[in-house]
């Protein structure tokens, strides 16, 4: 088959033929992989959310309410239930102040506001500097967010020692550790101010 | 030129990282280890396969002058068609590739060998030259991928094999730098041998 003209019925031709052959496999492709990607959303929220409070028996994602920080926006905040009794609450916080900007957060806190724990969900920090506030220590080689664990914010100021706080930032990351207490603190003012404590 | 020469000159002879020097950018960002870096050559593989069958299909169909649009068309689909696919199978990968796979659109590669080879080439030879360039491109991101990772995590594939913490540097984008320039250099030497 020779090839066709550069008319412009050619072109306008060729090119619709393409964009609806495209908008096809892209509506199929769509359709088949919307479910899997809803629930891999879905999956790593309950595993982070999993990560930071008590065992609980209800889905937190159904029971998921907001609560405004006070700065012209609000956190979610998702409650852990077993059976009746609320053992804790998981709250998504964020700060724009990383060394990268945006970090985001899951902190967990019993509901008389101890910190239970801390998962870092999103964050663009420098690799081996930054990036040390989110693994999971052992009692034996705790990391830089066991230091949270067990703490209450009325008595713990989550400042690091160069702000004369209590916190041990880490070593050459001392923005880093700054922003996550900012995020920390956003989320403990969130819960304290919606009188959940 | 025949089918095996034509597959394997994507490797050392006319590797598209190493000796031309195309898709760079994802090249230097995505290779901090070894599974990334492969992760991103074989997301690229199938969009040079998908593209290349496509383009030289379709060559006697599209008039030259709006061939640009229709290329990239063409591969725009196939982009998507990765993004969602490793976006709802291999969450983890997707997310530390993160913007470099919707931006496989603008690889180099990619339009370069519809432009050169596909549109003016049998369908079969296409496929060939999609696969070569395609494994080629993952070989070199593997190997640098790899080269980071040992050195920038004392790591290779997720397993560490010394305590503690390897050459930053080489974790970041310096080190893409300096590693992929000594690649260039060996390819170069074999190249003239």
């Amino acid at each position: 088959m020779a090839k066709i003209q550069s008319s412009l019925k050619n072109m306008v031709l060729s090119l619709t033929l393409i964009s609806v052959g495209a908008s096809a496999a892209l509506g199929f492709v769509y359709e088949m992989t919307k479910g899997p990607i809803e629930l891999t959303a879905l999956n790593k929220k309950l595993d982070a959310i999993k990560q930071v409070v008590p065992e609980f028996t209800n889905n937190p994602n159904d029971d998921m309410f907001m609560l405004p920080t006070g700065e012209g926006d609000s956190l979610e905040v998702y409650p852990a239930r077993s059976g009746e009794e609320v053992v804790g609450y998981a709250v998504r916080s964020y700060t724009n102040n990383g060394f990268s900007g945006y970090i985001s957060f899951m902190v967990g806190f019993l509901p008389d506001g101890t910190i239970y724990n801390i998962s870092v969900l999103e964050h663009k920090e420098t690799p081996g500097l930054g990036t040390k506030m989110v693994p999971e220590g052992t009692p034996e080689k705790p990391e830089f967010k066991d230091q949270f664990k067990g703490k209450h914010p009325a008595d713990f100021p989550l400042k690091v020692r160069k702000d004369g706080g209590p916190v041990d930032a880490i070593t050459a990351a001392t923005i880093s550790s700054r922003a996550f207490c900012e995020g920390v603190q956003r989320a403990y003012n969130t819960f304290e101010k919606g009188g959940m404590k | 030129m025949n089918q095996v020469q034509n597959f394997s000159k994507g490797f050392i002879k006319e590797n598209p990282i190493l000796v031309m020097v195309l898709g760079a950018c994802p090249a230097l960002a995505t290779t901090s280890s070894m599974i990334n870096g492969l992760g991103m050559g074989l997301a690229t593989t199938f969009v040079l396969l998908g593209s290349n069958t496509v383009v030289s299909l379709m060559k006697n169909l599209i008039p030259d002058k709006v061939r640009i649009p229709a290329f990239i068309v063409v591969i725009a689909t196939f982009v998507t068609i990765v993004d969602l696919v490793m976006n709802a199978y291999v969450p983890s990968l997707y997310e530390s590739l993160g913007i470099f796979i919707p931006l496989i659109v603008v690889n180099c590669i990619v339009l370069g060998r519809a432009e050169a080879f596909a549109s003016k080439n049998t369908v079969w030879s296409s496929v060939v030259d999609g696969a070569g360039m395609g494994l080629g491109f993952t070989a070199a991101l593997g190997v640098l991928g790899a080269i980071r990772e040992i050195l920038g995590s004392g790591a290779i594939g997720g397993f560490k094999f010394i305590s503690g913490d390897g050459i930053l540097v080489f974790i970041l984008a310096p080190g893409a730098f300096i590693a992929l320039g000594y690649m260039i250099a060996i390819v170069k030497k074999i190249n003239k041998a």
